[in-house]
């Protein structure tokens, strides 16, 4: 009996073993790439090209040591001895390791004539960190670095704390516009009469699917007819457009479903349907306000199309900006990282602090594509 | 005669306001003043060279601002008139707004599309079928489909599995909400972020002495005795690549939605299988998933429809060269690179099309759900 039941505890403690470690093991995969990114955003700009962010931890690597310059009259088509071995050219460029554990490297062609010894040492204890690469990324001036080679480079900065104050002013009222234009059909839809509400509200259900490329040519027409290209207010007429389906459907749910009883009496007090509206249903609905309000955010914020389309090159907001850098200084990986990790505090922040909300406005709105 | 109220200043301009005339006069008055406001804020936005930090306070208060003094004018107004005419006219503040916006940016456009999709590439002339001609036959659309095909069948494929696994695991750690939140994390990052992010993964530093590849990818690949390579460079393999990505950024989504749903499982279900000596497999396979069925079909469609409406990523990581493009973003080249809206017309009709079953579903769902 109580071997059977140890046997049993211990294949639990096996599954148990077995689930964490899957899943520890996911988990890391889905860490790492964004702790690579994070860690190079503060390295030295010189560092990111010379070695991977994975040695910023101690481990143990080559180190040089030494530095010899051949003499010029060793003929080094031929094994000559050198820093204790004996090796040609050819030999040496690949790298010599000695019984000692030490490596002879022979660097850049050959007239440079120049020989590195390294040493197997610990290293990684002082990576060399800085705050310069957000400091380039978010100014707008004239910015130094060296690159690769060492070569100083000039250009100009990529104003990503212009952008970041850009993405403020699109996402914030993109958020709020649509929730109070949508709270209030959702009033009209769930508690008004009115001729051809059947319909109208069929049409929100349909529209929720609707791929927003299929509104792009349209509305690029009328906005350039109106000379509203490159304006906040293009762009919050958009986010609006476009998330008011999502938003009027899960609101409709939800004030919808709010008590009758609750209405009718502030209507026998004497109550209009407005100001029930502002102030019972708006406050009774804030959860349901706060979980659509997440989603529009983080979805307004992170929106590259919308922005690449209708703002084009004024006013970038951080997304077409960090893409832009992207297209411009694909390689400048100091830049990039910093810029990328801009780009995500403010979603990041708000997405751990308001989790609850999202998953809850995550699970009402899955029918939208 | 005492008890007549004198009739000061101020009450023979409250009493003017409230005749006819007045009313009518404050009716008027009113909104135009709103209107002067809000248009005087709109061309302070356009034209003012005041610090960044203000214009986009200003911009914030002014367009909050402005849609809620909208409704509150408009309902004034109309609360004005008798009640026969608020009744009638009250639902129309409340909806009014919503419908026109809608109109104008989703179901107009569609229309509007649908016309320009049968044009020419400047939208002058009616060119009959020839745009779907080129969005179905052409050699780069038929690469764009394919690749979509790709990004459908792997990558939610491997979001909904993946997704699933881990919703099932995590269900049974008392580590659950931090496994969860890890995964779910990259649903707050943008695509364009994710995109510098597996840039830097895949980044290729190129051949010659002395060059350390920085790219965790090539690092990994060089440890195992591998050789660097330019990954996003390698048809058709770059599109895998691609597609990590992707299930990277979804998986959370899938996991929590399904994540949810077996929760809602009764346990005595799950106990009943295992008492009844089901095995762990079994009773995922038997019970779990046919209960959830229906989520899993919803979770499914809307990663599917996502998946093909795929956009930033490839535009940031390839821009659609080196054999990965995608539907989106050739309309998104014909349209703004080759500036023929006749094509990328015909390719929104395409993708519109496309979702039309899931648009039948919803209704179909929504009727059946609420007498309405």
């Amino acid at each position: 009996m109580s071997g059977a039941n140890t046997s049993q505890k211990g294949q639990k403690r096996l599954g148990s073993i077995f689930v964490n470690g899957v899943l520890i093991l996911i988990c890391l995969v889905w860490l790492i790439p964004t702790i690579g990114v994070f860690i190079t955003s503060f390295r030295n700009s010189e560092d990111i090209y010379s070695s991977g962010w994975w040695t910023v931890f101690p481990h143990r690597g080559w180190v040089k040591v030494e530095e010899i310059r051949v003499p010029e009259d060793v003929d080094v088509d031929q094994p000559f001895e050198i820093a204790g071995v004996t090796a040609d050219f050819n030999t040496l460029r690949q790298g010599v390791t000695t019984p000692d554990g030490r490596r002879i490297t022979w660097i850049g062609n050959k007239r440079s004539r120049l020989v590195v010894v390294e040493e197997k040492r610990w290293v990684g204890f002082s990576a060399r960190l800085t705050l310069d690469n957000y400091r380039d990324t978010l100014s707008g001036k004239e910015i130094r670095f060296r690159d690769a080679s060492g070569n100083e480079i000039t250009r100009k900065g990529n104003n990503l704390g212009g952008a970041f104050l850009n993405s403020i002013a699109v996402a914030v009222p993109s958020t709020i516009i649509p929730i109070l234009i949508a709270a209030f059909a959702a009033y009209g839809f769930a508690w008004l009469n009115f001729p051809g509400r059947k319909l109208l509200f069929t049409l929100v259900v349909a529209l929720l699917v609707v791929p927003l490329q299929i509104a792009l040519v349209p509305i690029l027409r009328d906005y350039t007819q109106l000379n509203l290209n490159g304006t906040y207010l293009a762009m919050w007429l958009a986010h609006t457009g476009f998330g008011l389906p999502l938003a009027v459907y899960l609101l409709f749910n939800y004030i919808g479903s709010l008590p009758r009883d609750i209405l009718e009496s502030a209507f026998i007090d004497g109550a209009s349907h407005f100001t029930i509206f502002t102030r019972l249903i708006l406050p009774l609905s804030i959860p349901a306000l706060a979980s659509f309000a997440i989603f529009q955010f983080l979805w307004v914020w992170n929106d590259y199309l919308v922005a690449l389309v209708f703002l084009g090159d004024q006013n970038r907001v951080v997304t077409s900006a960090l893409a832009a850098m992207v297209g411009e200084k694909g390689q400048d990986w100091h830049l990039l990282t910093s810029g990328a990790f801009v780009s995500m505090i403010l979603p990041l922040t708000v997405f751990f602090a308001l989790q609850r909300y999202f998953v809850r406005g995550l699970m009402a709105g899955s029918v939208k594509g | 005669m005492q008890n007549q109220p004198r009739l000061t200043a101020g009450n023979q301009l409250i009493n003017w306001l409230t005749t006819g005339v007045g009313r009518l006069l404050v009716s008027i008055f009113v909104p135009l003043v709103t209107f002067l406001v809000l248009w005087r804020g709109f061309i302070f936005l356009r034209d003012s060279n005041a610090p960044q930090l203000i214009i986009v306070l200003v911009a914030i208060v002014w367009g909050v601002g402005g849609v809620a003094l909208l409704y509150g004018v408009s309902n004034w107004l109309v609360e004005k008139l008798s009640g026969e005419w608020v009744r009638r006219l009250q639902p129309f503040i409340f909806i009014g707004p919503a419908i026109a916006i809608l109109f104008w940016y989703l179901f107009l456009p569609t229309i509007r599309t649908l016309v320009l999709s049968f044009q020419d590439g400047l939208g002058r002339s009616f060119v009959g079928i020839e745009n779907y001609i080129f969005a179905f036959t052409d050699r780069v659309m038929l690469e764009a489909f394919r690749n979509n095909l790709l990004w459908m069948i792997l990558g939610t494929g491997f979001s909904v599995g993946l997704g699933l696994l881990i919703a099932v695991l995590a269900d049974r750690t008392p580590l659950e909400k931090v496994y969860k939140a890890i995964i779910f994390m990259p649903m707050a990052i943008s695509f364009v972020g994710a995109g510098v992010i597996w840039k830097f993964v895949y980044a290729y530093r190129g051949e010659g002495v002395g060059i350390q590849e920085i790219g965790l990818l090539n690092a990994i690949v060089i440890a195992f005795g591998g050789k660097a390579q330019p990954w996003l460079l390698l048809p058709p393999i770059n599109n895998l690549f691609l597609i990590v990505i992707m299930i990277w950024l979804q998986t959370g989504y899938a996991m929590v939605i399904l994540s949810s749903a077996i929760k809602g499982i009764p346990s005595e279900l799950l106990e009943a299988a295992r008492v009844d000596g089901a095995n762990e497999f079994q009773v995922f396979f038997r019970i779990m998933v046919p209960t959830i069925q229906s989520t899993l079909l919803t979770v499914t469609t809307t990663i599917v429809i996502f998946s093909l409406k795929l956009f930033d990523i490839v535009r940031v990581m390839t821009g659609g060269n080196y054999g990965t493009n995608v539907i989106a973003n050739e309309f998104y080249l014909q349209q703004f690179t080759y500036n023929h809206s006749g094509r990328a017309s015909a390719i929104a009709i395409v993708l519109l099309i496309a979702v039309i079953p899931v648009m039948i579903y919803n209704l179909r769902q929504f009727r059946e759900r609420r007498a309405f």
